[in-house]
């Protein structure tokens, strides 16, 4: 460059006067960051902001935005017979709009946009929104239908925080194992098959692409290697971690691609480019229905799942169509209809007398407390050990979301 | 308008070449400065913070760690170089197809021909980068086209990016390399024949270190586009990872961490820019 | 110019070989946009033409294709006035730092998409606390565009010379009269391209604006974005990709025209 040495330095000067001129003004409003860890139940591990939740519904503010799991709010247009946000635009007014987000971490991304009304978070991604403020505290007063929510959905560690109510519970399920009936051959029983067994199906598993997923590595370590001690697959210390990720590496090595959004998982079963691997069941029946021989199973060593709360966003300016959104998706005949697509035991217990297949809720062994309780639901992992263990420092998200950098490679 | 007042204006204005100059650069210099360097700087500030690991707000205590983290950890390294490769194939890919193209463009074609294919060239930069991503992935998967029709296929993988990002930036780079070979006098080619040059002998020796800073100036884009990549990796890249996708995954829940990573891209390109100048190829683009 | 016969045939095959290069992609585009199979694969499972009526109807599409065009003419406006102004300052006139600020002018568009994204997120959201939206992404489109413009102005400015407007103003113009009947009508061709160009770039434009635009706004790429993901929608996607190719002659063929040499202008 032919600047010279005094204009290069006034440039310099200048452009690092920008620099502390913006550092001042801040780049995150974190004065009250809060996560300072401390002692006790792992679910108060922090002090969420304090907010101000809904005394009363007034009129419908005439429009909604939604950010969803896909398959959770069905206008139509993926299949025109299921559509439960047309009736509702309908009945409230509420002209809806739509965000599908594949991942928890997306969810936790766009809800801190403060651009969306309602969100649909998993147990991984619920206690981060709280903690960062960015949802606020549900009037269960207000939504009618929650007095018919199954008792073990309500007042969980991951949609509750000091007594404090934070969403409506939508449905749980777990993440099961789809193969190729063609490919794989015998049907497989065990999660072995996209593990120790990977190397067989040629680099054709697949696995979800987040961090979260080490929890299944954890999960299937805890049935194959008792001597480690996992105890709960979201809390593990350095040593656990290890093996997990060791796991994993291994694994990685036959995978042909991981997924995030589903129409990914469904082409490339369709094609064949993907074998084996977790899925959700959704993902298995769109699949079936074009064509692609797969089924699903539940494995041996169970399973993780995700158990979704409804939540309203903090700088939400459609309050009262959230609250009524909250309302309709929890009602039964609606909460019917998702369950039924998106293959998840519902949340509301008179839902299982309104699904199309009568078998539909003993399938999904919904209102089955103990059957609820085998799934690992997603959970973010935290320093505090979620298993109890005040010995050891467990592995929080960051860890997990390096480790699955390394892991992929 | 030749009102009086414009015309003083005018006047006033030719005696001052300093004031002109601030009348035009204050403009795109305010907003090039402030909207631009000021949030770049912003976010490269950021990667010497830290975030908060529940919540993931940021937490404004000065460190070293996120750079640390990515020298010492060997998978950001390997994802460095790899990605590092791979912008630098798709740089090479790209300038192996556009060089006969565009000479043909230039020298061969009638007027009428060359008309049509700069239309041929140019309209893919018009349909949608998702769309075009998406085709490919249907080109390179199990049973996709190349499957289908060859019997073979990269597969998804590193390499099917390097074809995805090529096919991509394609006319990026055809464009200067055209408008370079355009510049290039036919006298000299022709002159060079005279001297007893075998076509081979003219294309090593005059043509291609003519067009070489075209080439540069092609290069920034395909370089500079490859290396931020994570859309194109994401659907045909099967496991593969790239700084792209190192820093969109982090962006979320660790923005310090997805700012360093970002920061290594900046100080990457702008050594590029650099080595690039010192060629004149900027004169090119 | 004259050359042996097998190298003009090499050549000649060199270049059918990078027209089916480019080709052949766009094509299974097309072939996918009649294809009934929802989640798109090879081969075509049939022939329908089912799509092409739901992408007419499709009320989403539509209003997103508006927003693009609204987005990228505000932002090629802004970019042609700012690269206008940068090109002339650095052709005109030689000060310190002028290298530098050819830098800064490039460097929206030299560093990666991601970069420029996240730090337009950060500013607007967390330094300003704006709501993104239309005007953040006309912002951000406007700023990788000023480098679009300035090239082909700048290219145009080194060929005219500064003779004609002196000579203008010899004969008495102002400067405001010489520019508007003088320089402006030697530039226009020039503006035109590199305004197309710039159109074009803001028209296609995903990862900034994915960054930029919040939830209510959608441009064209983020329908095609959020709607290749859901299996009824993406075969539209297709339809829509169609659309796109066949459009897209006419404004490369202007731009062509415009430009005076062949070359379709610089950027």
């Amino acid at each position: 460059m032919t600047l010279t040495r005094a204009s290069a330095w006034r440039c310099a000067a200048v452009l690092t006067g920008i620099a502390l001129v913006v550092t001042a003004c801040g780049t995150s409003a974190d004065d009250e960051a809060s996560g300072s860890d401390e002692a006790g139940d792992p679910a108060a591990a922090f002090e969420p902001p304090d907010l101000p939740m809904l005394e009363e519904i007034g009129a419908g503010e005439g429009e909604l935005n939604i950010l969803s799991w896909a398959g959770y709010a069905e206008d139509g247009t993926t299949d025109p017979n299921v559509d439960w946000v047309s009736p509702f635009e309908d009945e409230t007014g509420c002209q809806v709009t739509n965000k599908v987000f594949n991942t928890s971490d997306e969810a936790v991304s766009l809800m801190q946009s403060g651009q969306y009304d309602v969100v649909s978070a998993s147990g991984d991604a619920s206690l981060r929104l709280i903690a960062g403020g960015d949802v606020e505290p549900v009037n269960t007063d207000l939504v009618p239908n929650y007095v018919d929510i199954w008792p073990f959905l309500k007042d969980r560690a991951w949609n509750t925080v000091n007594g404090v109510n934070y969403g409506i519970p939508h449905g749980w399920g777990a993440n099961v194992l789809m193969y190729n009936t063609q490919e794989v051959d015998p049907a497989p029983a065990s999660w072995s098959v996209v593990f120790e067994d990977a190397e067989q199906q040629d680099g054709r598993v697949t696995a979800y692409d987040s961090p979260i997923y080490i929890a299944d590595a954890a999960m299937y370590l805890m049935e194959t290697e008792p001597d480690l001690g996992i105890e709960n697959p979201y809390a593990l210390d350095d040593d656990q971690l290890a093996a997990a990720v060791d796991l994993l590496k291994q694994q990685s090595e036959s995978v042909g691609e991981y997924w995030a959004d589903y129409t990914k998982e469904i082409s490339a079963f369709k094609t064949g480019s993907s074998t084996v691997g977790t899925t959700w069941q959704i993902i298995a029946n769109l699949a079936k229905a074009d064509g692609a021989p797969v089924d699903v199973v539940l494995p041996e060593e169970g399973a993780t799942g995700w158990s979704d709360t409804w939540m309203v966003g903090a700088e939400s300016e459609h309050k009262n169509c959230a609250y009524l959104w909250m309302d309709w998706i929890a009602s039964p005949d609606v909460n019917a209809q998702v369950a039924e697509w998106f293959g998840e035991a519902p949340g509301n217990s008179k839902a299982c007398d309104l699904t199309a297949d009568p078998d539909h809720c003993a399938t999904f062994h919904a209102g089955d407390e103990e059957y609820a309780e085998q799934i690992w639901y997603w959970t973010t992992p935290i320093e505090q050990c979620l298993d109890g263990r005040t010995d050891v420092t467990c592995t929080d998200y960051a860890a997990w979301t390096q480790a699955w950098t390394e892991i992929k490679g | 308008m030749r009102t009086p007042f414009s015309r003083r204006v005018s006047a006033h204005l030719h005696r001052r070449p300093r004031l002109r100059l601030w009348a035009l650069l204050t403009a795109p210099m305010f907003w090039l400065v402030v909207v631009y360097l000021a949030s770049l700087a912003a976010l490269l500030v950021t990667a010497f913070w830290s975030t908060d690991s529940f919540t993931s707000e940021i937490v404004r205590d000065w460190n070293l760690d996120n750079y640390r983290l990515i020298y010492e950890s060997s998978v950001y390294r390997t994802i460095i170089v790899r990605t590092l490769a791979v912008a630098l194939g798709v740089t090479a890919v790209c300038t192996v197809v556009a060089i006969p193209f565009a000479y043909y463009m230039a020298k061969v074609a009638g007027p009428r021909e060359q008309k049509i294919l700069v239309v041929a060239a140019l309209m893919p930069l018009w349909v949608s980068y998702l769309i075009k991503g998406f085709s490919w992935r249907i080109l390179v998967g199990e049973n996709g086209v190349l499957d289908n029709t060859i019997g073979a296929t990269p597969g998804f993988g590193t390499a099917a990016v390097v074809l995805t990002l090529s096919y991509l930036w394609l006319p990026y780079m055809v464009l200067p390399v055209y408008a370079g070979f355009e510049r290039l006098p036919d006298s000299l080619l022709d002159a060079s024949g005279d001297l007893g040059a075998k076509p081979s002998r003219t294309f090593w020796s005059v043509v291609l270190p003519a067009i070489f800073p075209s080439v540069v100036a092609g290069s920034i884009f395909t370089f500079s586009l490859s290396m931020g990549d994570y859309i194109t990796v994401d659907i045909v890249g099967g496991s593969t990872q790239m700084l792209g996708n190192v820093v969109f995954d982090n962006q979320v829940y660790d923005l310090p961490f997805a700012a360093a990573m970002a920061t290594v891209t900046v100080a990457i390109m702008v050594v590029y820019l650099r080595l690039v100048r010192r060629t004149g190829a900027l004169e090119n683009i | 110019m004259w050359l042996p016969r097998p190298v003009t045939w090499a050549l000649r095959c060199a270049v059918g070989l990078t027209l089916a290069f480019i080709y052949v992609p766009l094509l299974v585009v097309v072939l996918n946009a009649f294809n009934p199979d929802r989640v798109s694969t090879w081969p075509p499972s049939g022939f329908t033409l089912d799509w092409w009526r739901e992408a007419l109807t499709n009320q989403g599409a539509l209003d997103a294709t508006l927003v693009s065009v609204q987005v990228a003419l505000c932002a090629t406006a802004l970019a042609l006035a700012l690269g206008t102004l940068a090109s002339f300052a650095l052709q005109r006139y030689a000060f310190f730092g002028r290298d530098a600020v050819s830098l800064l002018v490039i460097l929206p568009i030299a560093l990666p998409g991601i970069v420029t994204g996240l730090s337009l997120n950060a500013a607007f959201t967390a330094m300003l606390g704006l709501d993104l939206g239309f005007l953040t992404i006309v912002v951000a489109h406007a700023t990788f565009c000023i480098v679009v413009v300035f090239n082909n102005v700048i290219a145009r400015l080194r060929r005219l010379g500064e003779t004609a407007e002196a000579a203008s103003m010899d004969l008495g113009a102002t400067r405001f009269t010489t520019f508007r009947l003088v320089t402006f009508p030697a530039l226009r061709s020039a503006l035109l391209a590199g305004g197309l160009l710039a159109f074009a770039l803001s028209f296609d434009e995903i990862i900034v604006t994915t960054f930029t635009a919040g939830a209510g706004t959608e441009t064209l790429p983020i329908w095609i974005l959020n709607n290749l993901t859901r299996p009824n929608n993406a075969p539209v996607v297709n339809v829509v990709g169609t659309c796109l190719i066949v459009f897209s002659i006419l404004p490369i063929y202007l731009s062509q025209k415009l430009s005076g040499t062949a070359s379709g202008g610089r950027f």
